[in-house]
């Protein structure tokens, strides 16, 4: 009999996370429909969407930049090690610029985003909940999709990609800096290979994954912020949520973005 | 003549918690309602309903008689709304607060237009232009119930809410605000919906009085009879008894 209640408890538990986990993807999905919808129909809060994209791209410039000089530093010191196990020193500036440019720019970028933006998104947004400001703007008729959710998540997907072309040019001058100062590269003949070894679908797909990134972080912040619970409690527990999620669901991204663009 | 204001048997749950069963109410054109009643029993849920920040389950809300029809833009242009903590956009001046719904929609004006409306309305909650440009948090509580309140009234509109405008307030200021509340609704011919436990805004903002108990209105009519109207869940909320029908643990 015990052992019966306990199987039964266990199968309930899974049946729980499992109903909970589709109510939440159903919840996510609706959200983005409406989002999506909003997108294109008037009125579009152009004043918004320019402020936004001063908060969520320029502002946000300083924290990838470094995080992109310091990996593009770090990245070149590694190839060179591993190179040299097998005499390939030389690979060092393409093999910077295409990891840079394909891979550690837009996902370090997003991921760096993602904790900077969507959690102040989360808790903005939550916040306005908590004290009522959604309702304000709704009796004040103003569509709370319209004015806070589109333009947080147009920002971020048109500023994420200009973002990453900023953090590649700066990850390959970390390389660079590294590659001539430090493991002997003549300047020229290394700006050369870079330049000689990118094609412009490395670049292009690059920033399409930002776009995406942009889009989730965006998405994210706002939907954890709109559906936050009561209390500073509740803004709290949106602001985690948000960029937990918004993190995995970068990285869940990136990886299916990489196999439509370079599995053939 | 068609009230300004009908609710016909509004039924609401939030899961399991039933929180209205039944609300009937009417209010006349340029009325003053206010709906008393303890925490929780469905006061905000029932000022919700009816603008449509929550869908009732069950029953109709008709306004002017005609219930809220596609335009949901217009429909709304006929409120104005004072919120219990102001619930002001802390990221826009208080000019901009005020005049938030005059430089959006459809019926857009200038934004020097706006502010100058705005400035206006300021004047008449009893703030000077100053603080036009400062921002919602660097104002006390009494002063920023007057910027949601120069809000609430700066589209004219033709009803308007109070959700608790005396709370958190000192007893000088929650006289002030009373008293302004009133003025105001007589001056613009609004009708309008006040919730609030106060009994002295009670008696200085009410033409009519509605006390929900149990989400359902259990006692309406003028404020005048409020007092003698014998019917004991009433009494023992006016007075403040903690003996009577009402359970006080809630």
């Amino acid at each position: 009999m015990v052992l019966l209640r306990l199987i039964d408890d266990f199968l309930a538990s899974i049946g729980r996370s499992v109903l909970n986990l589709c109510r939440a993807v159903g919840h996510l999905t609706l959200f983005v429909a409406v989002t999506l919808s909003h997108m294109v129909r008037t009125p579009i809060y152009p004043r918004e969407i320019g402020a936004q994209m001063l908060r969520i791209g320029y502002y946000s410039l300083p924290v990838v930049g470094l995080t992109t000089l310091f990996t593009g530093g770090a990245l070149a010191l590694q190839i060179y090690a591993g190179g040299a196990r097998f005499n390939a020193e030389a690979v060092v500036p393409s093999i910077v610029a295409i990891g840079m440019v394909r891979e550690l720019g837009p996902v370090l970028g997003g991921l760096m985003v993602a904790g900077r933006v969507s959690a102040s998104i989360a808790a903005e947004i939550g916040t306005m909940r908590v004290t009522e400001q959604i309702d304000a703007l709704t009796t004040l008729s103003t569509n709370p999709y319209k004015y806070l959710v589109v333009p947080r998540v147009v920002a971020a997907s048109v500023t994420l990609p200009m973002l990453v072309l900023v953090g590649d040019v700066i990850g390959v001058m970390g390389g660079y800096l590294v590659g001539v100062n430090r493991l002997g590269f003549s300047g020229v003949a290394y700006i050369q290979n870079t330049v000689d070894f990118l094609v412009l679908d490395d670049v292009v797909s690059g920033l399409a994954k930002a776009a995406v990134f942009g889009f989730i972080v965006a998405v994210m912040g706002c939907y954890h912020g709109y559906n936050s619970g009561r209390g500073a409690q509740g803004v709290g527990q949106a602001t985690t949520n948000a960029v937990v999620t918004a993190s995995i669901l970068i990285l869940a991204a990136n990886y299916v973005l990489t196999e439509v663009f370079f599995s053939a | 003549m068609t009230p300004k204001i009908a609710l016909r048997d509004i039924h609401k749950a939030f899961g399991s918690k039933h929180v209205l069963r039944g609300v009937d109410l009417e209010v006349a054109r340029g009325e003053s309602l206010v709906i008393i009643g303890g925490s929780g029993t469905g006061k905000s849920v029932t000022i919700k309903s009816i603008l449509g920040l929550i869908t009732p389950d069950k029953g109709e809300i008709l306004i002017d008689g005609a219930p809220m029809g596609r335009d949901r833009d217009a429909f709304l242009a006929q409120f104005g709304m004072l919120f219990q903590g102001g619930a002001l956009f802390d990221s826009l001046s208080v000019w901009q607060n005020v005049a938030f719904r005059l430089i959006r929609g459809r019926y857009k004006m200038t934004r020097e237009a706006a502010r100058e409306v705005a400035i206006e309305k300021l004047r008449r909650v009893g703030l000077s232009p100053d603080v036009a440009d400062q921002f919602p948090a660097e104002l006390s509580g009494g002063m920023q119930k007057r910027v949601g309140l120069a809000r609430a009234i700066a589209a004219e509109p033709e009803i308007i809410f109070f959700d608790e405008p005396t709370t958190g307030l000192d007893p000088i200021m929650s006289g002030v605000i009373n008293e302004l509340i009133r003025e105001i609704v007589v001056e613009m011919g609004a009708t309008a919906m006040t919730i609030t436990h106060d009994m002295t805004s009670v008696r200085a903002i009410a033409d009519k009085v509605a006390m929900i108990h149990n989400g359902k209105v259990r006692w309406s009519g003028p404020v005048g009879q409020m007092e003698t109207s014998g019917d004991p869940y009433l009494t023992q909320f006016i007075t403040g008894s903690a003996e009577g029908p009402i359970e006080a643990v809630r």
